[in-house]
């Protein structure tokens, strides 16, 4: 009475799977954005409402100014930006509770700004690696997260910016 | 001389059913991989370069700013005022403590436009920034 018919071919061919797949393959693969963020990580300072003036000793400090044409001088010197992480490392070592304080003025071209911070972050780089390498053998890329937190814990990094101030004349 | 085209008598079709895997899993590694842009940026800018940049590892932390070189400051969808970057900044914290702002700065800019973000941002406690810079070789 009643027979189930066989019928033949009744499967879903699958061979267009591969083409959807492949239009949304196509699609991420337009969407996507590999390149990676880079640039130069900073930790400002906590707000505070009426500055509190904290006295360091003079001997500590390294005053860098930017004025608006990009000279920049190091304690009232003037020097060249190249020269500045030769110099900067060269005043860690003799003394490693330096402080750089970074001043520009408002007219400073960020372009500089960035170059002299870009020469400071090297100095520090190039003594961290020293140190890793003295005290791990290692280079800081090899070091594992325990001795990496060490070094900076060793080797702060201690960059104050000051606010900048107006050009005068 | 007769050359005779040999045939082999073994199967010659390359067997093509695992094709769909291959591409799904393609497919899933991009899907994965992928932040949409959600932003159109309306200012224009050219970022400077530096030797010492690192790499941001996770990109879902940042969240941008923009200064363009006609120093109009834009967040998200929108240009604002300086002053308005405090609150801005405050919500986007609230919203993730470790909050990374990336400064996306023209390079011809003037330090008191991005010293004057810098005291808001400071205001908002957002303190985690990065100047966005490419590498310099």
């Amino acid at each position: 009475m009643f027979r189930k018919k066989k019928r033949p071919g009744a499967e879903i061919s699958s061979s267009g799977l591969a083409d959807i797949s492949f239009l949304l393959l196509l699609f991420f693969l337009v969407t996507t954005t590999i390149d990676v963020d880079t640039g130069i990580d900073l930790v400002l300072p906590p707000w505070v409402d009426n500055a509190e003036q904290v006295a360091v000793k003079s001997d500590n400090i390294a005053n860098l100014l930017v004025n608006e044409v990009g000279d920049v001088l190091l304690d009232e010197k003037i020097i060249g930006v190249p020269q500045i992480k030769s110099e900067m490392i060269a005043r860690i070592k003799s003394n490693p509770k330096l402080i750089i304080s970074y001043k520009t003025v408002r007219d400073t071209p960020y372009k500089i700004y960035i170059d002299v911070m870009d020469q400071l972050k090297l100095a520090y780089t190039d003594l961290r690696q020293e140190y890793s390498r003295e005290k791990f053998g290692v280079p800081m890329d090899q070091a594992n997260e325990d001795q990496i937190m060490e070094i900076r814990r060793a080797i702060p990094q201690r960059i104050s910016l000051a606010e900048p101030t107006q050009a005068e004349g | 001389m007769k050359f005779n085209k040999k045939i082999a008598t073994s199967q010659q079709d390359i067997p093509t059913s695992s094709l769909p895997d291959i591409i799904f899993m393609l497919l899933i590694f991009f899907m994965v991989s992928t932040v949409l842009r959600e932003v159109d940026i309306q200012v224009q800018y050219t970022l400077p370069d530096a030797i010492s940049v690192e790499k941001i590892d996770n990109k879902r932390l940042l969240s941008y700013i923009w200064i363009g070189n006609d120093e109009r400051i834009q967040i998200d969808d929108s240009i604002i005022p300086v002053n308005a970057i405090t609150n801005i900044a405050y919500q986007k914290r609230m919203n993730n403590p470790n909050i990374i702002m990336s400064l996306r700065i023209d390079k011809g800019s003037r330090m008191g436009i991005v010293s004057d973000v810098q005291q808001e941002l400071r205001r908002a406690d957002a303190l985690r920034i990065n100047y966005s810079a490419l590498v310099k070789l």
